[in-house]
């Protein structure tokens, strides 16, 4: 098992430290150790039901971590009391496995309600952000459709255009391209990077699509179910032909007896 | 065509055989075509050599046959060979027995070192069984039979209710708070949704509530004058119907229209955000839930409540006065006899009540509709619950008022 490279806490945009996750007593993962890096896209990965979505509950202060902390920019956000995590939580921006938009407000309300929220702004002003957000996600025009009106794929990207809102400073994404045709994935996958290259955050994407994987990602990690800690850290294309653990490789590439690393 | 109407024929003749398990059966043994032969029964039989037991399958395995016979011992062990000489059809039947038998003596055959034996069986049964013991059975994730004492049983019934006592302690205290911070202004809510919540619980309630109080009204004049009439004193249904209404009837019923109406309506709206992550979503644009979700469906509650109430009372009475009318009292008599009898504190009662009884309401709603589970089943579930809860709330909260009012005397 290879440990998190041990770079000074302040340089890491999120640092995970021996984080242990359990619902009740059931232990989902154990001793995970991570970081990620400013503007990296960094991906969770490793089979269904291993923990990706769980980690990246815990990662967004929805769930407590059974043992472990978790810093941003070298401050511990699992430390803070619920209460007082505002301040970490306004530069988070999330996209669930589910889309999980409002479903009783339109496209339009759904991303001008955070904005509005967030200060006093100009009925324009919100107007205008509003279809800025809808067209980076190419769903211009989209405004007064229901969220019940629109294709899986679509709800994926309305939900990232709602992520991105505020301007977030980190971007989480959960399973954005699972169950959608391999164009509107691989579409979804070019928006990522250009968000990362012109909106500068930082983005966690958990997936596990292996196309996906090596287009977008820096940086990962791989969530073991069997020893249920991660198995490897890296990146992928690297840990895919060099991993010194075979579950990585032979998830890597897709169950082909993995070569051995040389 | 001429295939179809084959099997329609089949089907009408012959009742036993349902065409439909052609399509799904395992590929079948080339020599025994099932359509025209009659099944025989399906039999298991052990016999043992040695240490080994070979287990010998005959006849035909089928979801609608009839039940297996077994004969012999089964042995401590997985069988080491198979005799399948006068197997006939089978379906998934026979696979999941054997799979059975597999379990039942090796509990997790990560544990035993040796590979299981497959001599005798056919390939098909011999893949699917290897498929099927590929992975080794996860022990934690099936259900064990709890050994379960009735000591157990209270212990774990007290927990369950000391855990919904303290949950209901929980969330009306978090209520609470957030009504404070409504009140200095602190509370974010989307003002569309508190007006959207207060029309939905107000005029769209009207017809029902005016349906269910006029009949309420009606029925109490009705029993009332069958009784009063004996006395020759019908005049005083009116003193009958109005204190009825306006003390207990006219804000119970609505209490228990609006359970079935809004607080179902709560529940199953707040229920099906959880199930689809949008509560989740809240939380983490920084609105809390409860003062975006609970708080205007509580203070859209509590407005409309008395409201109703008022308004039930009125219809209620004029119900009364209808029967009145039927029976000889003048309406603009049975009028000024209802407001002899109905005083200020009587009427103001029921208003009172009708404010603890919307909190109720809308709590019991809102709290099981956001602890619902995250599955679209949970969500039926909450509303059911929140229903029965509502309704037990009310009538177990008016019980509380009959005995402070009893015994403050008014
Ligand atoms: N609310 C919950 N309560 C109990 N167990 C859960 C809950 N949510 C998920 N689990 C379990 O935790 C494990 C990880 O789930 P999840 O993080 O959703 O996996 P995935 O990697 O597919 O996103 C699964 O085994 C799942 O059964
Ligand atoms: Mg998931």
């Amino acid at each position: 098992m290879k440990t998190a490279p041990s770079a000074p806490a302040s340089t890491a945009k999120i640092a995970v430290r021996d984080l242990s996750m359990a619902y009740g007593n059931f232990v989902v993962m154990h001793d995970l150790n991570f970081e990620v890096r400013d503007k990296d896209i960094f991906v969770i990965m490793g089979g269904s039901g291993c923990g990706k979505s769980t980690l990246l509950r815990h990662l967004i202060g929805l769930l407590e971590p059974k043992k472990g902390s978790i810093l941003y920019d070298g401050e511990d956000f699992t430390a803070t009391d619920p209460a007082g995590r505002g301040d970490f939580i306004r530069r988070f921006g999330v996209m669930y496995q589910s889309g999980a938009l409002w479903s009783s407000l339109t496209l339009g309300e759904n991303i001008a309600m955070p904005i509005e929220e967030s200060g006093d702004i100009p009925a324009n002003t919100v107007r205008d952000l509003v279809s800025y957000k809808l067209a980076l996600v190419g769903l211009a025009g989209y405004e007064d459709y229901y969220p019940s009106q629109i294709s899986g794929g679509m709800k994926k990207r309305a939900g990232i255009a709602r992520a991105m809102a505020l301007d977030p400073d980190i971007l989480f994404l959960d399973e954005p391209g699972a169950g959608l045709d391999p164009l509107s994935s691989r579409r979804l996958d070019d928006l990522i990077l250009r968000l990362r290259d012109s909106q500068g955050c930082t983005i966690v994407v958990v997936t596990h699509e292996l196309a996906s994987i090596f287009s977008i990602a820096n940086n990962s990690v791989f969530l073991d179910t069997a020893t249920r800690t991660q198995g490897a850290l890296g990146n992928p294309s690297e840990l895919r032909d060099h991993s010194d653990n075979p579950a990585v490789r032979l998830f890597l590439n897709r169950g082909d007896t993995p070569p051995s690393p040389s | 065509m001429e295939k179809q109407g084959k099997w329609q024929y089949n089907l009408l003749r012959k009742k036993v055989h349902r065409p439909l398990s052609r399509k799904t059966a395992l590929p079948l043994p080339a020599e025994r075509n099932v359509a025209s032969a009659d099944p025989l029964p399906p039999r298991a039989a052990w016999s043992h050599d040695g240490t080994d037991a070979t287990l010998e399958i005959s006849g035909d395995w089928r979801r609608d046959g009839p039940e297996v016979e077994i004969t012999g011992d089964a042995p401590a062990q997985a069988p080491a060979r198979y005799q399948v000489d006068s197997l006939g059809s089978y379906d998934s039947t026979l696979p999941a027995f054997l799979l059975a038998r597999f379990r039942a003596v090796t509990p997790s055959p990560a544990d035993s070192d040796d590979a299981p034996s497959f001599t005798g069986l056919p390939d098909n049964l011999r893949g699917l069984l290897e498929l099927a013991l590929a992975v080794p059975e996860e022990s934690d994730t099936r259900n064990t039979p709890q050994v379960s004492s009735d000591l157990r049983k209270l212990g774990k019934i007290s927990l369950q209710l000391w855990a919904s006592v303290s949950g209901l302690a929980n969330f009306t205290g978090q209520s609470v708070l957030s009504l404070g911070r409504f009140i200095t202004g602190k509370a974010r809510f989307r003002s569309s949704e508190f007006w959207l919540t207060l029309q939905q619980c107000g005029i769209d309630a009207l017809p029902i509530v005016s349906l269910i109080s006029f009949l309420i009204g009606l029925i109490l004049a009705f029993v009332g004058n069958v009784q009063l009439a004996n006395f020759g004193a019908s005049l005083f249904v009116a003193d009958l119907v109005g204190i009825a209404m306006v003390r207990e009837m006219g804000v119970v019923m609505t209490a228990i229209i609006m359970s079935g109406r809004t607080g179902a309506a709560f529940a199953a709206h707040l229920g099906s955000m959880k199930a689809n992550e949008e509560i989740d979503a809240l939380r983490t644009f920084g609105f809390d839930p409860f003062d975006f979700l609970v708080l205007p469906r509580l203070l859209a509650l509590v407005l409309m409540m008395p409201v109703l109430t008022i308004y039930a009372n009125i219809v209620g009475i004029l119900g009364g006065m209808l029967v009145g009318f039927f029976v000889g009292i003048e309406p603009e008599l049975y009028w000024t006899e209802t407001l002899a009898a109905v005083d200020l504190t009587n009427a103001s009662l029921g208003v009172i009540k009708s404010v603890f009884f919307g909190a109720a309401i809308a709590i019991s709603g809102c709290m099981q509709g956001m602890k619902a589970g995250n599955s679209s089943a949970a969500v039926g579930e909450a509303t059911t619950r929140a229903v029965v809860a509502s309704i037990t709330a009310v009538i177990v909260l008016d019980s509380g008022f009959a005995a402070i009012f009893t015994l403050l005397d008014i």
